[in-house]
């Protein structure tokens, strides 16, 4: 049964279906686009190291970054490469791997039937051998090595190290050149036929497409394959302190620039549907208030020269874990990390006011309309939501939802000094 | 498919992009100048000045506020190298105000706000840019030119395009030049700003749900107009020459390796379609030449790519590989413009790239974004090309033509910057 939602306000209207193996649909039609974005995501990222495969009993814990290696691994089959085909078909097609989804996607201007009967072959028909896995390795590798010269990646990833005791999301979603050197052949299998379950899947197609005979060909499409019974997934985390392992991380790289981001470790939260969604945004706009653009402290840091148009947050709510990140380059990272520490010290006595709230409330409504220009934002998103059950298009009013209160009430629980931790790269050399 | 419109209003041109597509309206203030030395760096920090601060908001913070109300419209001034022109952008983008609860009159409003920025900056009582604003503008500019080092590829792209068009306004980046920064005073900045204002082509891009008459009348406010230029299209007198070989140690772990090559088709050319398509199968997608014999066959690298700088004539090679396969990787680079040259390709893997040509292009069409990239490169190489008329261009491409493009391609600098321990 199709399932069809109206959002008035947005003038979107969204169908989605689950079928008979457990695969969920949705489908946006967007006419006016020249082209079709469909991408394929699986609930399964790089902290799911340690689960019980499917039909044993026993867990086990795999090497770092076999996600994402096996991201790399799909693109290949007998015939060769699957680039090649959807080339043929006049698609780009890509694929990306992140914390707690995997994801493959394509966007062409023509043949979209051709091309998503390609995705949904290729993603389901896993084929590795010893010699190709092997072969993978320098690619990887080189990859690697590509992230370990990028500064932002290093303080971003040593802030996580610094924060996390032995949660996964501490480690590089590739793994590191000794650990994907561990992997095989049959660890990629045990991997796959655990997490690429229809089950544990989602496909999202949105453009100039009819949704009746999407879903009719993804119907047809999953019918000639045979999947075992679907059974739930036990991935298993080990208990997480609440407090960071270290206070501080400080790392020397080439760089001109330092940079310094300052990371609030938060107690994961049991949350789902519109209530995280709530929790997500709230969140949101709380960092927005204290150091956006508009905010007095962006102002004065800018002013007294420590920050410049770098400086940003962000918060992450994800299966297990979740965390807040504020900063940036500057000159004076030590100066910039006692500044932002000051300012959440003094919100949290003071409390922001309505006004505020209004402010960043109408500019996040106005950032969401911009996002949803984008028919790659809107699949990837609506997809990360959807395995949280919720529904993107429904933001606009639980935006509309949130009051001081519940902010203000955010602000005194969120900001331990137990939970935070400093990232920051300093210059190897000094010029 | 989306055609633009040319509205003349008071002598200020206004390329029209009408579409419902969009939940917002996009618009690009884009005044073009030649990319000099002498004045980059002027213009890439008056950008900024200009952005900080207007006569009715006289701080960042109050534009922040004010851009706030307008429901979180973003707005940015920047600047780019488009071929030898330099390009001073002010772009806004903002809520079609039919999705909201309030009916705000964002469109007015935020083309009231465009020519504030521009025709009415924020001046002290002697009528010069604050030296506040200047101050702290100077300092993020510095800071934005110097963090292209902390990103090697980018480092690496910079510094090759510095050596192989030593002499000519190319090599200019369009931030400027560090030091220069700080013979910037308020009064050149000034001249600078009325020079732009009387000298420069200006033009204003409209993307989003908005008819023409809504357009035109919207638009009277502004008093700048619109003054078109020949276009700055030199070309390059290619004499054969020995490559250049540059390279350069940094502390890193992964050797960044760029090769720049020249070519006499640019985006005016009638062989320009069919660069495109070289290009594609050289080193723009993941079937062409060096994704595959450089990634897929020899696991060298994780990236291997080429871009066409359509505007200057150059195709950008560039590919993050250890060390000790400089040579190796190099050979293999070469080995498959040879190839291109030579015409081993096949008929399949011409109409392949073909279609994802066309495929990139249709898609940059489908952000607002990317359509005004499209039309201001007409406007940059003084040659217009329709959407429809430049899809059809792209299918009528045949092999020879790729081989012709591809004869016109000459290694001009191979720069490769490495590792310290590696070098020794």
């Amino acid at each position: 049964m199709t399932n069809k939602k109206t959002f008035d306000q947005l003038q979107e209207t969204i169908y989605n279906e689950q079928l008979d193996n457990g695969l969920t649909v949705y489908v946006l039609p967007k006419p006016d686009f020249h082209k079709t974005f469909a991408v394929f995501s699986t609930n399964y990222g790089s902290i799911d190291n340690h689960f019980v495969p499917i039909g044993k009993k026993e867990a086990v814990t795999v090497s770092d970054g076999i996600a994402h290696f096996l991201e790399h691994k799909m693109f290949e089959d007998e015939q060769g490469d699957v680039f090649q085909t959807f080339g043929e078909q006049g698609a780009s097609a890509n694929a990306f791997t992140s914390f707690t989804k995997t994801a493959y996607l394509f966007s062409s201007t023509q043949d979209t039937d051709k091309n998503l009967e390609t995705l949904l072959d290729f993603v389901q028909h896993p084929y590795f051998t010893d010699e190709t896995v092997e072969k993978e390795k320098g690619i990887i590798e080189q990859e690697i090595t590509m992230y370990e010269d990028n500064p932002d990646w290093q303080l971003f990833f040593n802030l996580l190290g610094s924060m996390y005791h032995k949660h996964p999301v501490k480690i590089d979603i590739a793994g590191s050149a000794d650990s994907i050197y561990e992997i095989t052949k049959e660890d990629l299998y045990e991997c796959y036929e655990t997490f690429y379950h229809p089950s544990n899947m989602i496909l999202f197609v949105a453009g100039d497409v009819q949704t009746d005979q999407i879903i009719e060909l993804v119907r047809n499409n999953q019918n000639n394959k045979s999947f075992k019974e679907p059974e739930e997934i036990e991935r298993i985390f080990d208990g997480e302190p609440k407090e960071v392992k270290n206070d501080k991380s400080v790392a020397k790289m080439s760089v001109n620039t330092p940079k310094c981001m300052v990371g609030y470790k938060v107690n994961a939260s049991k949350l789902e549907g519109k209530e995280l969604l709530k929790y997500e945004f709230s969140m949101q706009l709380m960092l927005d208030a204290l150091f956006g653009p508009g905010s007095d402290a962006y102002e004065a840091l800018y002013e007294d020269g420590l920050i410049d148009d770098s400086f940003s947050t962000e918060f992450t709510a994800e299966r297990s874990f979740s965390f807040l990140a504020v900063g940036g380059d500057t000159k004076e990272p030590d100066k910039l990390e006692e500044r932002i520490i000051q300012t959440i010290d003094n919100a949290r006595d003071k409390g922001l006011s309505e006004d505020q709230l209004e402010r960043v409330r109408k500019k996040k409504i106005g950032n969401f309309l911009k996002q949803l220009n984008s028919l790659e934002f809107v699949a990837n998103q609506y997809t990360s939501f959807a395995f949280h059950n919720i529904h993107l298009f429904e933001a606009i009013p639980v935006l509309e939802e949130i009051t001081i209160d519940e902010i203000n009430q955010m602000l005194e629980t969120h900001f331990e000094e137990s939970t935070r931790s400093v990232s920051q790269i300093i210059q190897k050399q000094a010029n | 498919m989306l055609e633009e419109q040319v509205i003349n209003k008071n002598g200020l041109d206004v390329h029209l992009v009408s579409t419902p597509k969009y939940k917002t309206t996009t618009f690009v203030l884009q005044i073009k100048s030649s990319l000099t030395q002498k004045t980059a760096t002027e213009r890439s920090l008056l950008a900024s000045v200009l952005k900080s601060a207007t006569n009715e908001y006289p701080s960042r913070k109050q534009i922040r506020l004010y851009l706030d109300e307008l429901y979180g419209a973003s707005f940015q001034a920047d600047v780019q190298r488009k071929g030898e022109n330099h390009l001073l952008s002010l772009r806004l983008e903002a809520a079609n105000e039919k999705f909201l609860k309030d009916k705000v009159p964002l469109f007015k409003k935020s083309l009231s706000f465009l020519r504030e920025v521009l025709e009415n900056p924020y001046l002290d009582e002697n009528g010069n840019f604050s030296e506040k604003v200047i101050r702290e503008e100077k300092r993020t500019l510095k800071q934005r030119m110097e963090s292209i080092y902390d990103d090697k590829i980018r480092y690496a792209n910079k510094r090759l395009l510095e050596e192989m068009c030593k002499d000519e306004p190319y090599s200019v980046h369009p931030y400027g030049e560090m030091e220069k920064v700080d013979e910037v005073t308020s009064e050149t900045l000034m001249q600078e700003y009325k020079r732009m204002l009387q000298e420069d082509d200006i033009r204003l891009y409209i993307v989003g749900d908005v008819k023409a008459e809504e357009a035109e009348e919207a638009v009277s406010i502004f008093s700048v107009t619109s003054k078109t230029e020949e276009a700055m299209n030199e070309g390059n007198d290619s004499e054969a020459k020995e490559p250049k070989e540059i390279t350069e140690t940094d502390d890193i772990q992964q050797g960044k390796l760029h090769l720049g090559y020249r070519t006499s088709i640019t985006f005016a050319d009638n062989l320009f379609p069919a660069m495109q398509v070289m290009n594609g199968l050289f080193g723009g997608f993941p079937h062409s030449k060096l994704f595959m014999n450089v990634r897929e066959k020899e696991s060298m690298a994780y990236y291997a790519a080429s871009r066409y700088e359509s505007l200057k004539g150059l195709v950008l090679v560039f590919a993050g590989i250890e060390a000790s396969k400089y040579e190796k990787a190099v050979d293999i680079i070469k080995k498959q413009l040879d190839d291109m040259k030579q015409g081993h390709f096949t008929d399949e893997s011409v109409e392949q790239t073909k279609v994802m040509v066309k495929n990139q292009l249709l898609e940059t069409a489908d952000s607002a974004r990317g359509i005004v990239d499209l039309y201001s490169q007409s406007v940059a190489a003084d040659k217009k090309r329709d959407l429809s008329e430049w899809v059809k261009a792209i299918d009528s491409v045949t092999k020879q033509d790729v081989i012709e493009g591809a004869a016109t391609v000459e290694l001009d600098t191979c720069y490769f910057l490495r590792g310290e321990e590696a070098a020794k």
